[in-house]
């Protein structure tokens, strides 16, 4: 029952929230509402008994993709894009296509509602047995050993280009 | 009955008791910044209200509270107000995982009550990410004062804090490998276990948490976002009166954040000295022995944090990153291949 509440209330707030980026003018409100619907997702992680997902959406989301986000906020103006427009002329056919769009989703979950069966929930004294880091460290570096390693990989590969691409060019190379 | 007890009064109670203390050290951690201040250039530093100026927090805090409450023109208002609130708030709730004694320390009526609020078993994970969150505060209200020294005090602080989080985390590690657990409270069993404090087998690992931990809490050497002689007083410029000292308040609880945390993780946190020398045994004798021992340790490492304000000038913002990514990261990951190598081979 009382799993129930707090993820109807993290739910709520992540929504709400979620909604309120998209549409406040300024961007460091939009901000704002994107940490306040990370901290509600970690939220629901914790009810689902997933300890470390949870710690870890919290310091890579909030402490670094949202603090780079308003570092880069920060050094654009945002007087400019309050005043601006913020729906431009398609409304109508956008609003059109995504209604569409929402009448196949629901006729698709409508059609698959048998298989649509959430797994239960571990209860917490199984995952205490391990604890909640050791099972995703186990299951990193055991059954997801290959695309754990790819990702990382990938992330090199873009770290290198961002370094080659913001690198200062002397004149002979150019 | 019991659950009501177990999981609603009794960490009330600690709640209260924490959060009280924590607040308390901070008014006086203020005196003592004064204090030692004074003491290292040769002043007597506050001396008229009270004996030897010991209830100068008190009237600090009453002349705060009455100064007028100035918001810029131009400032965003709502993010003003919220700015302080994101740095005070996770500085005090991360306090609720810092073991300042053992976690069933005695048994009242049939409940177990330990001298820690809760034992997460991602405890260290909990920290790190609470206390991330911490520079959001910094960055709002710098950038919500629609002033240029704030905006520049702010733009260093995004800079400074989530380069040396990533050597901070890296420090860490080392000391997770010994004790193979997130859990603050089995950190310090871990220790007890094995007879020493971790601080002798991760003496790099200790200087590199510190190091990052004094730049992470925005203090002298790494005062940079408030650079007081560049930049006017950087991201808090335009706050004055009850905002501003929320500021502060939460400086101050980070500053105390780190030295438990530097306690619990590498100079086994409750344990007192030669926890493996049985002769030593009758220290433990003392009434709250656990609570004597951590707070004596914490209190050397928030002078430490003092005296390095008074003695050490400022790198520059270039020294800075140079200093962050290319020695204290460096470094904290060697640590990390040499430590998880040598426990291999050892182990193994």
């Amino acid at each position: 029952m009382l799993e129930l509440i707090l993820f109807y209330t993290f739910g709520a707030i992540a929504v709400i929230s979620g909604i309120l980026v998209i549409t406040r003018h300024n961007v460091v409100h939009s901000a704002a509402f994107l940490g306040a619907t990370l901290f509600a997702v970690a939220g629901i992680f914790l009810t689902l008994h997933a300890e470390f997902v949870a710690g870890v959406q919290v310091i890579v989301y909030v402490g670094g993709i949202l603090v780079l986000f308003v570092f880069v906020i920060m050094l654009i103006a945002v007087e400019r894009s309050v005043h601006e427009r913020q729906y431009n002329k398609q409304w109508t056919i956008a609003l059109i296509t995504s209604a569409i769009l929402i009448v196949e989703i629901a006729y698709g979950l409508y059609r698959g509602r048998d298989s649509l069966v959430l797994p239960a929930v571990v209860p917490p004294a199984a995952a205490a047995a391990g604890g909640n880091s050791e099972q995703v460290g186990t299951a990193l570096y055991t059954s997801y050993l290959l695309p754990f390693e790819i990702a990382s990989i990938l992330l090199l590969v873009a770290i290198v280009g961002a370094v080659v691409l913001s690198k200062k060019r002397t004149p002979a190379e150019e | 009955m019991d659950f009501a007890i177990d999981y609603i009064l009794i960490p009330f109670i600690k709640i209260f008791i924490v959060f009280n203390v924590v607040a308390g050290v901070v008014a006086l951690l203020t005196l003592a910044e004064r204090k030692v201040a004074a003491w290292i250039q040769v002043r007597l530093g506050p001396m008229r209200v009270g004996p030897y100026g010991i209830l100068q927090p008190l009237a600090d805090g009453i002349k705060l509270m009455l100064k007028e409450d100035i918001v810029p023109a131009g400032a965003d208002k709502w993010i003003f107000t919220l700015a302080p609130v994101i740095s005070l708030v996770p500085a005090f709730i991360v306090f609720a995982v810092i073991p300042f004694g053992p976690a069933d320390a005695f048994t009242i009526m049939g409940h177990k009550v330990g001298y820690v609020i809760t034992d997460l078993n991602i405890g260290v994970l909990y920290v790190l990410s609470i206390s991330s969150v911490s520079i959001l505060g910094i960055i709002l209200g710098g950038w919500a004062s629609n002033s240029k020294y704030p905006l520049l005090g702010a733009l260093r602080s995004a800079a400074q804090m989530v380069s040396y989080e990533v050597a901070l985390g890296f420090s860490i590690i080392g000391v997770l490998i010994l004790a193979g657990s997130l859990s603050l409270v089995k950190i310090v069993e871990a220790q007890k276990a094995a007879g020493y404090w971790y601080v002798f087998l991760q003496p790099l690992g200790f200087i590199l948490f510190f190091a990052c931990g004094i730049a992470e809490t925005n203090r002298a050497p790494f005062d940079l976002p408030e650079a007081e002689s560049e930049l006017v007083a950087g991201f808090h410029t335009e706050y004055s009166g009850f905002r501003f000292s929320i500021y502060f308040i939460a400086e101050y609880a980070s500053m105390i954040v780190v030295s438990c945390m530097a306690v619990t993780l590498f100079w086994g946190g409750w344990l007192r000295p030669f926890p493996n020398v049985h002769i030593l045994d009758f220290l433990d004798a003392i009434p709250l022995a656990p609570l004597f021992w951590f707070a004596a340790k914490v209190v050397v490492f928030i002078y430490a944090y003092l005296w390095f304000r008074w003695t050490w000038p400022r790198y520059r913002y270039d020294q800075l990153m140079k200093v962050g990514w290319q020695w204290l990261l460096p470094l904290a990951m060697a640590n990390v291949i040499v430590t998880a190598v040598l426990v291999l081979l050892l182990k193994g």
